[in-house]
């Protein structure tokens, strides 16, 4: 493929400012540069001519103009005190931080013995051999241009290691705050690690502060070993400035369970790349998402679920609302492999579309290669059902209101796959307030709220 | 009953293709190679006016600038379009009155074929346009379809005599620069059909087609056209048998609908060239491009299709709705075994008001095979309450076979409708214990569950077709099927 003159750009950015990016960075993590880089000359930054990223043309933004973010801009974590989501009474360990840099953990000396979630840089460089064993390993270079330039400018992010046996209650909270006066490119980096028989809740929460632009490239990888279970939320409310594109790998083995969903209630653009591999017989995979957007926002929810031994279950719905001029798309593919048998793998995508302008582009496919398997799909593309809004009317409910009510109960049922009560509680109030128009009114999240709907300054 | 069943499968796996021979006619053919002259030499030889060499030059200067698909999901060995012959006509002109002056070999070519064209005449009312490695060599029925003003006859004739029907309509649905292999179509294209039903005709019997691939290295390029002007309606069938051959045969045909207002065309196939034989060598490389428009009000197009054949199938028939009210359908039963691939689905590109489109694709996969449906459900801006429903299934009878499904849902316009649902999976033990139970061998149950499980889109068939279309089934899967 030729790169394009950004793609150019972005690798010199890199060559000039090596030192500086690998200055704290694990020796694992400097090393997989070289491979990072080979594969980005070759990828470069996909354009909507890649079928995968048909419907998201990201080349306009991933550019060099943008400031690294290798400092912290000042951000102070008490800034950030008010951003714990105030999840209502969600007792939980929360994690900061600030432009893809750990800044501060709040109540995580509590947590279990052994468990560590915080700085990626520091416990990456103090658990090596996690790190050798699960870096890169799942998100790999060669696969993706987005992967491959995060993979080369990789130096902070989240780590998260629950070993084995061991049970955290409490879910682990994460919030990633984009803030700086200028406007910035993020590449953060996370790793999870959940041992044979532990149990883990992780909640990544991403949030804009201030009105520059940001462009952010984030790589999760997560490890779920034998009888393990992890429960992964992300929940994304940032200003129409950002343009994310989440790459979210997960590994499974055997008899594991992943409940995973992805929220997007406001953003600019934004791209998640989900990939769950279930490697283990009786591995059970849930991966559920909701998206509401409107004005110019354009969500794109890429799923890749590879059933690759037998006798694995997994369950996706995705469901999505577009107002205004707005666009949705979605991909989702299952693949079984050839001999996993018994395989049941379920998909299911509806979207509501609210305006003339709104549009959704959905691709739900099946890529089969054994035949004792039970898989389907359904996708519908559609409005709010008549009859239902005629039964409301007729009982004295306005327009309006019978609107977000049906809006909200097609909405509920991802909400209702949230594992956590208090987390539960604080999605469905959110997304009611986002139907209602009100999410500016958010009563903790202030500074999100006035950003929520507001414009960014170099539109 | 589980090795009984794997039996049955060995056996289906092992079937040699029924219809492989070759026939020894003489042939008048061009050397290998395309170039511009290649394609000036068979426009002089067949005679045609100044435009149509002009549309293929373009064609071909499009083509020169393309580059072979690759998003398929197939796996297709380089194709070497120089080593290829681009023109091969019988070469006893066979300008015939009636059955009897017929060349006798070529008689006996259908008869093997099983296309009793004698008898057809007679009984089925069918009017046959055979070809035979590409130029007409029979059409009956003309007389009483001229009576009333239809129009049936080879594409290279419908060029001479009615030539501005044809400049008309000739790449108004697929232009000469569309895709690669429907460029390479418009520049080389050597003979097919030509279809024209005038204002409120009803045609008063199926045309039908069919077609027969010859000479060794013969890359067949058909060309059909149907314009059904308003009020008017036709059925069109094409058929497909080709002889046994090692070497691959590409195939890269193009179809034409086009309806004007309240005017219905109904495309009927059943393909089953030579699949390869088990080792997947060999067979024929089917490259299609067939699209209708339903360019008038409340007009209709239904594509029905049985694609039993061909080592590699690429087939997407589409339609564009383009008048309010219009409708478009789509019915398919895509089966493979051993080596085959498929890719096949339509697109249904919702653009005028009030259109809607059914799509019904029914999948079936054994011995090594990879079957994909492949769809596009486009509703553009304007095409307020556009409605779709699409179900695709996948019926898979070994466990080194694949099924994949991959639907494109495009919508623009919040009054749209679509729905899509897609299922995969094998013949289920209960139900084959359930008609064992009643004494129905397993044998017989699989064939009635398979049949049960093409049913819908068979019923699309006309009769004659039906027939046929079941007996393929039956030959590709015998052993299984009852």
């Amino acid at each position: 493929m030729q790169l394009s003159e950004h793609d150019i750009a972005l690798q010199r950015l890199f060559a000039e400012n090596r030192e500086l990016i690998e200055k704290d960075a694990a020796p694992e993590v400097n090393a997989a540069r070289e491979g990072a880089m080979e594969a980005f000359s070759k990828l470069g930054i996909p354009s909507s001519k890649v079928e995968a990223y048909k419907y998201t043309n990201l080349q306009a933004w991933f550019k060099a103009g943008y400031t690294q973010a290798y400092g912290l801009n000042g951000a102070t974590s008490e800034a950030l005190k008010q951003f714990e989501c105030n999840v209502h009474e969600l007792d939980s360990y929360t994690l900061f931080t600030v432009n893809g840099k750990f800044v501060a953990g709040s109540n995580v000396e509590a947590l279990p013995d052994g468990v560590e979630a915080g700085s990626f840089a520091e416990l990456s460089k103090k658990h090596p051999e996690l790190l050798k064993r699960y870096y890169g390993s799942l998100a790999k270079v060669e696969e993706d241009g987005f992967v491959a330039l995060n993979t080369l400018f990789a130096t902070d992010g989240i780590f998260i290691y629950v070993p084995k046996g061991k049970v955290v209650e409490k879910p682990i909270q994460v919030v990633n705050v984009l803030t700086g006066e200028q406007d910035l490119m993020v590449n953060q980096r996370n790793l999870i690690v959940v041992e044979e028989q532990a149990q883990a809740r992780v909640l990544f929460c991403d949030h804009t502060m201030s009105m520059s632009r940001f462009v952010v490239n984030t790589v999760t990888e997560g490890h779920v070993a034998e009888s393990a279970m992890l429960d992964f939320y992300n929940l994304q409310n940032q200003h129409n400035g950002t343009v994310q594109v989440g790459a979210y790998h997960f590994d499974q083995e055997t008899r594991s369970l992943l409940n995973a969903n992805y929220f997007t209630l406001h953003t600019g653009v934004a791209r998640n790349n989900i990939f769950s591999r279930l490697g283990g017989p009786h591995a059970e995979n849930h991966i559920s998402g909701l998206y509401v957007i409107d004005k110019n926002q354009h969500v794109d929810n890429f799923s890749f679920i590879n059933h690759a031994v037998p006798d694995c279950e997994s369950n996706e719905l995705f469901k999505g609302v577009m107002d205004d001029a707005s666009t949705g798309a979605f991909t989702g593919r299952i693949f079984v492999a050839p001999d996993a048998q018994r395989t049941n793998a379920y998909q299911s995508n509806n979207n509501l579309l609210l305006t003339e302008n709104a549009k959704m582009n959905t691709r739900p496919q099946l890529e089969i290669y054994a035949d004792d398997v039970k898989c389907s799909h359904g996708a519908t593309v559609g409005q709010l059902d008549e009859h239902a809004m005629f039964y409301l009317r007729a009982r004295g409910i306005s327009k309006e209101e019978a609107n977000i009510l049906l809006m909200y109960a097609f909405a509920y049922e991802v909400i209702e796959k949230i594992q956590v009560p208090a987390l539960k509680e604080q999605i469905r109030e959110l997304v009611e307030k986002r139907f209602r128009g009100e999410l500016d009114k958010c009563d903790s999240c202030v500074v999100c709220g006035q950003l929520g709907t507001g414009r960014v300054k170099s539109e | 009953m589980a090795s009984e069943q794997d039996k049955l499968l060995e056996e289906v796996t092992n079937r040699e293709y029924q219809y492989g021979f070759h026939s020894d006619i003489e042939m008048d053919v061009l050397p290998k190679g395309l170039n511009e002259e290649v394609i000036r030499e068979i426009s002089r030889r067949k005679q045609e006016p100044e435009f149509l060499l002009e549309f293929r030059l373009e064609a071909y200067r499009n083509w020169l600038k393309m580059e072979s698909p690759d998003w398929a999901h197939l796996k297709i060995p380089e194709i070497d379009f120089q080593d290829m012959i681009y023109y091969a006509a019988p070469k006893k002109k066979p300008q015939l009155n009636s059955m009897d002056e017929v060349d006798p070999e070529l008689r006996a070519t259908f008869d093997k074929l099983g296309i009793p064209l004698d008898e057809q005449k007679v009984l089925a009312g069918v009017a046959v346009d055979a070809i035979i490695d590409s130029v007409s060599v029979k059409t009956t029925f003309r007389e009483t379809l001229a009576e009333k003003g239809i129009i049936f006859c080879s594409f290279s004739e419908a060029a001479r005599e009615y030539p501005d029907l044809v400049k008309k309509y000739l790449g108004s649905v697929v232009p000469p620069g569309d895709n690669f292999f429907a460029a390479l179509n418009s520049a080389v294209f050597s003979d097919g059909s030509f279809v024209f039903i005038p204002k409120g005709v009803r045609c008063p019997m199926e045309l039908s087609s069919y077609f027969r691939i010859n000479t060794m290295n013969t890359g067949q390029f058909e060309r059909t056209l149907i314009v059904a002007e308003d009020d008017s309606y036709v059925s069109y069938l094409e058929g497909c048998t080709a002889p046994m051959r090692d070497e691959n045969q590409l195939h890269a045909a193009v179809v034409e609908i086009v309806t004007l207002d309240r005017a219905e065309v109904k495309y009927s196939t059943v393909q089953n060239w030579y699949p390869g034989n088990k080792e997947g060598k060999g067979g024929i490389y089917n490259f299609v491009t067939k699209r209708g428009i339903c360019k008038g009000d409340y007009s209709k197009i239904s594509w029905t299709q049985v694609e039993t054949g061909s080592a590699i199938t690429w087939k997407y028939p589409s339609c564009v709705l383009m008048g309010n009210n219009t409708v478009g359908e789509f019915y398919s039963v895509a089966l493979t075994n051993n080596y085959q691939q498929a890719d096949t689905g339509t697109k249904m590109i919702h653009l005028g008001k009030n259109t809607r489109s059914l799509i019904v694709s029914k999948g079936i996969s054994a011995g090594k095979s990879q079957n994909s449906y492949r769809g596009l459900v486009k509703v553009s801006k304007k095409a307020d309450n556009a409605r779709n429903f699409s179900q695709c299934d996948s019926l898979l009878l070994g466990d080194k076979c694949g099924a994949h499904t991959f639907p494109y849902l495009e919508i623009n316009n919040p009054s749209a409708k679509v729905e899509h649902e897609a299922t995969t999976s094998k013949i289920g033990e209960d139900q084959i214990f359930y008609c064992n139970q009643r004494g129905i061998d397993t044998e017989d149950a699989v064939g009635l569950i398979v049949n049960g499980y093409v049913k819908e889109v068979i019923n699309q068939l006309p009769m004659e077709f039906a027939v046929e279309a079941q007996k393929l089934l039956q030959i590709s899967l015998e052993g299984s099927v009852g």
